[in-house]
């Protein structure tokens, strides 16, 4: 094969850094900025700059600060404010996100306090009634053991949400941080880390599970969501890369470098938000399969340690048993699958918002 | 990449000579030849190496012993044996019948015995079912310890003339005869040692059928033998054992008819399998006991008074609802620490557990009381979640407890994830709690359900429980010529386990089996596995 | 160019030697395996010392380990617990899972684009709603139930298929266990060939070429879908190795005696020797996988040259 080189664009600069540091001192003058670019203007809510532009509560909060100050938005301050900013005020107005907040906000307060909807107790079980259907006070039936699946669906909540919560943010920033860095800065750093990952990826999750999970003792779920992100944060670093690199080659990326800007910022203000809908993507999917993910390590023996309670868990005990008792696995299949879609909406409302094409 | 380019066909050539030897699901072409579900045996297909239910499969169809165990009194009748002499329960003289033969057209001869029985003995084979000969004379030197082997093979076994070998026991054991039936004992053609490996490739032996083909990891494929001299000549023409790596599938394929037998019908399949089969199930008693035991190491359950706490844990089960929905009823509720195939003559006492094993919460929890309370508030069950669906009844199990204590987390399971894992931490006794313990017969003989299980020291002896009386009692039956005086003191004994609560036992196990409809006669003999000689194919 | 793979090749060595380092201490930190070889009852110590005596077990780690490297650079593998040499394993577990995975990354590529095209064009509409609801279930329902209940349909009810893979495992026995397996990963395909098609149909690129009067088939396979395909590749690189060491689920509802299957059993009876060697050749395939990727997203766009 070739190199393969691009006949239309002939004059895009690789990583030459003489390039850049040619064009770094041009005088304030301005590119023309196209429609595609996210990149503010300078001279933006200065907070974001800081550091953490990704945090989406700092940039909730800074506008939230904001908003009194400003009741009537004029032309120029819309114009002021920062990408972030944007995205919030579009998502306010965003029906999918409202809605989908509110179930992430309902499955929260049940994680906390599940009580306030289940008057049972979960570890209740009487066997004679062992996958019976539906009866009053037992909406969803009874499952193999004869627990109550509306109650252990109820309870469960929390250790499956806070599983697939902790553990997909978990490999999203250490998956994105570090293949960010190494897209953005190839070389060496790029090469060491992405052995590293396929490293990683050659530990088969069976043999991870029975040999880091088994030594530890303790009963919640941390060891666990430590786990899932030490195994899954290679593939979503992989797909960050694989972003970043891309986006790096953008005019906007060029001209941003042109005009001077550290590579802290060219990669926070500008590569970021471009590079962050793939992640998202994958994100949203793998807190699903994260939740299953902690089946199969209880399966094993390695997972939550009994008596916890988990979709998961009652998903994998009800599996062999769907001829017979569909309902038991149903429930809280129903309720993964619906934690799935409001963080699959989520994540959708909140790239579109960061997309100004789509505005 | 050479070779990965010629994998693919190597495999497929060797499937095509399958296919053309018959492993059609319907077998048209071979007449009344059945296939069945097989797992792949964890060791070659060794007779003194194989200790587990699949590796027995197969020695079942192409091995005949000494004695053969009636498939369904399991009583252990002749088979290749004229006569077994003793006078003192301790020197045997055993006459072997004229006219048998190996597939390969070898004779069977004292020899062959004698020589199959030192190979198992000897250490340096790596048999793992050698402390079969332990009783033999001379085991002692060709299987020490630790060191060097001293002999390479038994003093205590004399070839007298061709059909005609000794035996000499290390100390009295009047049922010996009786164990005779077992994988360990057959004999073994000159070929087996000549070229070991191509024997383990195809092997031979003296059964009702003879392999055929063996591709490791997928089939088994055996024909019945025309010429084979004894008694139990196969009804069909052949079987084909199936590698299914999971009984669902092979229980699936059974229903799409590309299987016609499968000997282990998956516990979720159960409440289904009458409508499924139309009565085509059969499910009968298997020599398979399942015990909780106690670590006695453990100080909290080694003192005086905890054997009224284990004896309430045993009446806080409630184990006619745990069979009856769990297992479906292919399990029944333990009542002794033995197994119905026994029958009453053979040990078996119905009921020997008495009240103890009965589910009464009210009394479990008064007699937890009494016996001073679960240690640290709580007990947890110790289970290996890699084979069997152990943690299906533990959790049941632990709900009953709870349920009968009042106390969502008086028992809690707690599974860890391989078998060797869980067998090395009994090993090293690093128990804390009660852990499961399940027994399948070698032979059916009261005493393989008590001694190695119970005896100070026993192989089998996972809890390291101990009793001078027991020991006493198992000594003094061994040694009583007469089986019925023998059989009582094991039933003492028993009684000593029972007033100890050494092990809470929760049920027997049956077999269970699924057919096709082109398959009739099928049974399952006392080891749970399927009678396949009797099968008949339409 | 050439210069990068080579230098990229050179690279395998040390993940190599950490790999298969790393799977040897992991294995090893298991305990001891002899204790599960003798049923429900304690190996006797005589047979016990000599089958760790011959396994290898009773030498300290370190010389285990380079022990066994060299023997694997003379190509032996050493043996599994049941006596059969692990090269015979592999090749008979490696060709039947390879093509398992050629079908289902098949049906990731084919299917998971094809639908992941058509969502993006028409986001919000009743198809990407009907996709989105589909995904939601192959994500939630777990492969074992989905695999199950095809099985029942298809090969029970229906009688389209053979419950299981008979040994040889032909390509098209292989078509609904590589679909079982493909599920959750065309979910990730579908939704990110979705986004990206979706974030590139307002680029300048897409507009003038519409602006050229490109038919609009043109402009989906040439513009549109070749700029979008970036991330789908990288998810489809690291997906190869996932699906085939990781396909237990789907290698057992349909009995096929596959690298999953293998590697399983070698890990639950902690048999280094197996677990090692089927590892060592998923390494190999991860790095080829992974170099093929990053070769690829030059040719996907052009920007991108690696010198």
């Amino acid at each position: 094969m070739s190199e393969p080189q691009p006949p239309e664009r002939p004059e895009v600069p690789g990583e030459r850094p003489d390039a850049q540091g040619e064009r770094r001192h041009l005088p304030g003058e301005r590119p023309s900025v196209s429609g595609e670019s996210r990149a503010p203007e300078d001279g933006a809510v200065a907070a974001t700059g800081m550091g953490g532009a990704m945090d989406l509560g700092a940039a909730e909060a800074e506008t939230l600060e904001q908003e009194p100050r400003e009741p009537e938005p004029a032309g120029r301050d819309e114009r002021a404010r920062s990408l972030w900013s944007d995205a919030w005020r579009d998502l306010r107005r965003n029906p999918v996100f409202i809605l989908s907040a509110l179930v992430i906000l309902f499955l929260v307060v049940i994680s906390l306090w599940p009580s306030l909807i289940a008057s049972g107790n979960p570890l209740r079980c009487d066997l004679a009634k062992a996958q019976d259907g539906a009866e009053p006070g037992h909406p969803f039936g009874y499952n193999g053991q004869g627990c109550d699946v509306y109650t252990r669906t109820v309870y469960g909540a929390r250790a499956s949400v806070t599983v697939g919560v902790c553990a997909t943010l978990g490999v999203a920033l250490l998956g994105s941080v570090l293949g960010g860095l190494a897209g953005f800065f190839g070389g060496k750093w790029d090469a060491v880390l992405s052995r590293a990952t396929d490293i990683f990826f050659a530990i088969p999750v069976v043999l991870g599970g029975l040999v880091l999970l088994s030594v530890i003792t303790s009963s919640t779920v941390w060891p666990v969501v430590g786990f899932i992100v030490l195994l899954g944060w290679p593939q979503i670093s992989r797909i960050a890369r694989g972003s970043v690199i891309t986006a790096k080659q953008h005019d906007y990326v060029q001209a941003a470098r042109a005009l001077g800007a550290s590579p802290s910022r060219i990669l926070l203000r500008h590569i970021a938000p471009n590079a962050v809908a793939p992640v998202i993507v994958v994100a949203t999917i793998a807190l699903g399969t994260y939740i299953a993910l902690e089946a199969t390590l209880s399966y094993l023996g390695v997972g939550l340690k009994p008596p916890s309670v988990s979709w998961g868990i009652d998903i994998s005990s009800a599996s062999p048993y769907v001829r017979n008792a569909p309902h038991a696995l149903l429930w809280p299949s129903g309720a993964l699958a619906v934690t799935v879609l409001a963080f699959i909406m989520l994540g959708d409302a909140v790239r579109d918002a960061l997309d100004p094409k789509l505005r | 990449m050479r070779g990965r380019t010629h994998a693919p066909w190597a495999v497929c050539a060797a499937a095509a000579v399958l296919v053309a030897a018959g492993c059609g699901g319907g077998g048209e072409s071979s007449g009344a030849v059945l296939s069945a579900s097989w797992g792949d045996p964890q060791n070659p297909l060794e007779p003194a190496n194989t200790n587990e239910v699949q590796g027995g499969k197969v020695l079942s169809m192409i091995f005949r012993g000494l004695k053969q165990y009636d498939p369904e009194t399991a009583e252990a009748k002749d088979m290749l044996a004229e006569k077994i002499e003793t006078s003192d329960s301790r020197n045997f003289r055993i006459t072997v019948k004229d006219g048998w033969t190996f597939s390969n057209g070898e004779k069977v001869t004292a020899r062959s015995f004698v020589d199959a029985w030192n190979y198992g003995a000897s250490a340096e084979n790596n048999q793992k079912n050698a402390y079969f000969f332990q009783y033999i004379e001379g085991y002692d030197k060709t299987h020490p310890d630790s060191g060097r082997q001293r002999a390479d093979t038994l003093s205590g076994l004399e070839v007298v003339d061709d059909l005609t070998f000794t035996v000499r026991l290390s100390q009295k054991f009047s049922s010996f005869p009786d164990t005779l039936g077992y994988a360990a004992f057959v004999p073994l053609p000159r070929a087996f040692f000549d070229d070991h490996d191509a024997w383990l490739e195809k092997p031979v032996g003296n059964g009702p059928y003879a392999v055929e083909s063996y591709t490791k990891g997928a089939q088994l494929t055996l024909r019945t033998w025309q010429d084979y001299p004894g008694p139990d000549k196969a009804r069909n023409d052949g079987v084909d054992l199936r590698v299914y790596t999971d009984t669902n599938t092979a229980y699936t394929d059974l229903l799409a008819r590309n299987l016609d037998l499968v000997d282990d019908v998956p516990a979720s399949q159960l409440k289904n399998v009458d409508t499924d089969l139309e009565g085509r199930y059969i499910n009968t008693p298997a020599g398979i006991i399942q015990t909780l035991a106690f670590p006695y190491y453990d100080k909290n359950w080694d003192r005086k008074g905890m054997e009224k706490v284990r004896k309430g844990l045993s009446r806080a089960i409630d184990r006619e609802q745990i069979t009856e929905t769990i297992f479906r009823r292919t399990r029944t509720p333990a009542t002794d620490w033995t197994s119905p195939v026994l029958g009453e003559e053979g040990g078996y006492r119905a009921g020997l557990c008495g009240d103890a094993c009965e589910y009464d919460p009210e009394a479990a929890k008064k007699l937890v009381e009494e016996g001073g309370g679960l240690p640290g508030g709580q007990v947890r069950i110790t289970y290996n979640a890699d084979t069997g669906s152990h943690r299906e009844w533990v959790d049941a199990l632990c709900n009953s407890v709870n349920n009968a204590l009042g106390d969502d987390k008086a028992c809690v399971g707690n599974p860890i994830g391989t078998f060797a894992d869980f067998r090395s931490q009994i090993t090293d006794r690093n128990m804390s709690g009660p852990f499961r313990a399940g027994w399948q017969m070698d032979y059916p003989l009261i005493q393989n359900f008590l001694q190695p299980l119970y005896y100070t020291d026993a192989s089998s002896n996972d809890g390291k429980w101990s009793n001078a009386r027991f020991d006493r009692l198992v000594d003094e039956a061994n040694a009583e010529t007469d089986t019925a005086a023998a059989i009582e003191k094991f039933q003492q004994a028993e009684e000593v386990v029972r007033d100890d609560m050494a092990a809470i036992p929760l049920w027997y196990q049956n077999g269970s089996a699924g057919y096709s409809e082109r398959l009739s006669d099928v049974s399952l003999n006392p080891f749970s596995i399927p009678v396949y000689d009797r099968i008949q194919v339409s | 160019m050439g210069r990068y793979v080579v230098r990229r090749l050179l690279q395998m060595i040390p993940v190599f030697i950490g790999a298969t380092l790393l799977i040897f201490l992991m294995v090893n930190v298991m305990g001891d395996p002899v204790a599960g070889l003798c049923g429900d009852r304690e190996c006797d110590p005589a047979t016990a010392a000599r089958l760790r005596h011959d396994f290898g077990l009773d030498q300290p780690v370190w010389q285990q380990y380079l022990t066994y490297m060299g023997n694997v650079f003379t190509g032996d593998f050493g043996t599994a617990f049941n006596g059969q040499p692990v090269t015979e394993l592999m090749a008979s577990a490696f060709p039947v899972t390879i093509r398992l995975t050629v079908v289902a990354i098949l049906f990731e590529i084919v299917i998971g684009i094809v639908l992941g095209v058509v969502t993006g064009l028409r986001r919000g509409r009743p198809v990407d709603t009907g996709v989105l609801l589909v995904t939601l279930v192959v994500i939630s329902v777990p492969t074992f139930v989905t695999g199950l209940l095809l099985q029942l349909l298809l090969g029970v009810e229906w009688e389209w298929i053979k419950p299981s893979v008979s040994t040889g495992a032909r390509l098209d026995e292989l078509i609904v266990p590589g679909l079982v397996l493909a599920s959750v990963s065309l979910a990730y395909v579908t939704r990110l060939t979705r986004t990206s098609i979706a974030e590139n149909t307002r680029a300048d690129y897409v507009r003038t070429a519409v602006a050229k009067g490109l038919p609009r088939r043109r402009v989906i396979t040439r513009h549109l879908l070749r700029n979008s395909l970036i991330p789908v590749v990288t998810f489809i690189g690291t997906d190869i190795g996932a699906l085939m060491g990781g396909a237990i689920v789907t290698e057992r509802i349909f009995n096929i005696h596959g690298v999953g299957y293998q590697l399983y059993q070698g890990i639950l009876r902690q048999n280094t020797q197996t677990v090692v060697g089927f590892v060592t050749v998923l390494v190999l395939v991860f790095l080829v996988a992974n170099l093929l990727v990053d070769l690829l997203y030059a040719v996907l766009d052009p920007r991108i040259r690696y010198v």
